[in-house]
């Protein structure tokens, strides 16, 4: 059991994007406002802070979940991804990423980032979806921009190519 | 937007969840995976002074079969039974409704205790508890009680747990053969909540219909085996017996018209859903 008391600055660290990172939250801090305001990770952006939108999607151990609807405290000890973490060091797009932007699956990118997380645990666990599929799991984002057709012709298109060339294996 | 401030406790176990409730009662929250209670937290609809948080729990994160009953624990997240490859045999009327439930991204993190827990009448998961006549057991220092689900739920956001009770564990009983399932519900938008929500079980000795979104809790109703017009007339009756009410989203009218279109259609689908008997 671990007590954390109110209104006070707890230590909280995680694992970002492979970078053991630290900073400070109160129990009431949300992980979106702990990316943002104490990491720096602006990358992860805020729509409606009650777990509609899907804007501030990250994957906690993996796994794809609202950072508004968790606690920063609640995440202390475990890996979070994010946005930054997708491209490589060189600043080299990912396969999805490159697939978003041959597609022209964003315009203003606001929801983007929310979505890259969500289709990456999404395609680890279904590689090879079907559009019905992937439009079910579009349906916890909202896009204003794109009207999601290219959205998915990008997911549908980066599963295609998966199966014809597996991704390298990059964890060193 | 953001939640008023909260005393923190991670919880790793039933007893010491069971510890803080008996000193705290109502001024103490379970947090499991928090995607209905961080909602409210951050509208301060919900002002907790504690939160105990059971997320990472891992004597309370499993989800097996014993007794004849999938059972799962207060942690486990809806994810984890959604993605069991047996689901669809083991409890049919689960692998059918949870598509509808919210998003890919909530079921992740949402468990399937915490929805039961928080009761909301448009939910699909006490829905499926409702119609199965599955079970609820609730712990406290006094001890372990396993109730009913008509008898766990008793209103909007209500049930019978009691302020130092943690919902422990759910049991929904797995499928018997010669019974079919069916699941459908009608919302706004896919994941929104249910305007009307209709599941149904069909076996040779009649039918269990259940409807949530209407009344204040999810309501079951035993039909013999119906069909064509007496089926009609005995949904509608049901539909009247719901006392629907209108609200921005539906009239009372409309409610009763999902009803008896929806249920009809549920239990026509869950008939044809009936296992051969050779087990083809």
């Amino acid at each position: 059991m671990n007590r954390l008391e109110q209104e006070q600055q707890h230590l909280v660290t995680v694992t970002l994007n492979g970078v053991s990172r630290s900073g400070r939250a109160e129990t009431r801090t949300l992980l979106s406002d702990f990316l943002r305001h104490e990491l720096g990770a602006t990358g992860t952006h805020v729509g409606c802070e009650h777990g509609v939108c899907g804007a501030c999607t990250v994957r906690i151990d993996g796994v794809a979940a609202r950072a508004c609807l968790t606690l920063a405290v609640q995440v202390d000890g475990r890996r979070v991804d994010t946005v930054e973490g997708l491209a490589d060091r060189d600043g080299m797009l990912n396969d999805l990423q490159q697939a978003f932007r041959r597609s022209h699956a964003l315009q203003c990118g606001f929801c983007t980032a929310g979505i890259l997380n969500s289709c990456t645990d999404f395609l680890e666990r279904v590689p090879m979806p079907t559009e019905q599929q992937v439009r079910d799991m579009l349906s916890g984002h909202l896009c204003r921009c794109t009207g999601y057709t290219p959205i998915v012709a990008a997911v549908l298109e980066v599963a295609a190519a998966r199966q014809t060339q597996p991704e390298e294996t990059i964890d060193a | 937007m953001k939640p008023a401030s909260f005393e923190y406790i991670r919880i790793d176990s039933a007893a010491e969840a069971c510890a803080q409730l008996a000193e705290h009662g109502e001024d103490a929250r379970i947090l499991a995976g928090g995607q209905s209670l961080v909602t409210v937290l951050n509208m301060r609809l919900a002002q907790p002074q504690r939160l105990l948080d059971i997320s990472r729990a891992k004597a309370l994160d499993y989800v097996r079969i014993d007794g004849g009953k999938l059972v799962i624990g207060a942690s486990a997240t809806q994810a984890s039974v959604e993605w069991r490859p047996g689901l669809a045999k083991e409890v049919p009327l689960l692998a059918l409704a949870f598509p509808n439930i919210s998003h890919f991204q909530i079921r992740n993190r949402g468990t399937v205790c915490g929805s039961v827990a928080h009761a909301d009448p448009s939910a699909e998961l006490p829905l499926c508890l409702a119609l199965l006549d599955g079970e609820v057991v609730l712990r406290s220092r006094r001890g372990a009680r396993v109730l009913k689900a008509g008898a766990f739920f008793q209103g909007m956001l209500m049930t019978a747990r009691q302020p130092d009770e943690l919902v422990e564990e759910v049991r929904y009983p797995l499928a018997s053969p010669g019974t079919g399932h069916a699941f459908e519900e009608f919302s706004s938008r896919h994941g929104d909540f249910a305007i009307v929500a209709c599941a149904a079980a069909v076996n040779g000795d009649g039918i269990r219909f259940a409807v949530g979104g209407v009344a204040d809790r999810p309501r079951v109703v035993t039909l013999p085996r119906l069909a064509g017009n007496a089926l009609d007339d005995a949904l509608n009756d049901f539909a009247w017996e719901l006392e629907a009410r209108d609200d921005p989203h539906a009239s009372a009218a409309y409610r009763r018209h999902l009803v008896r279109q929806i249920g009809r259609r549920v239990i026509e689908q869950a008939g044809r859903a009936i296992p051969s008997a050779g087990g083809h």
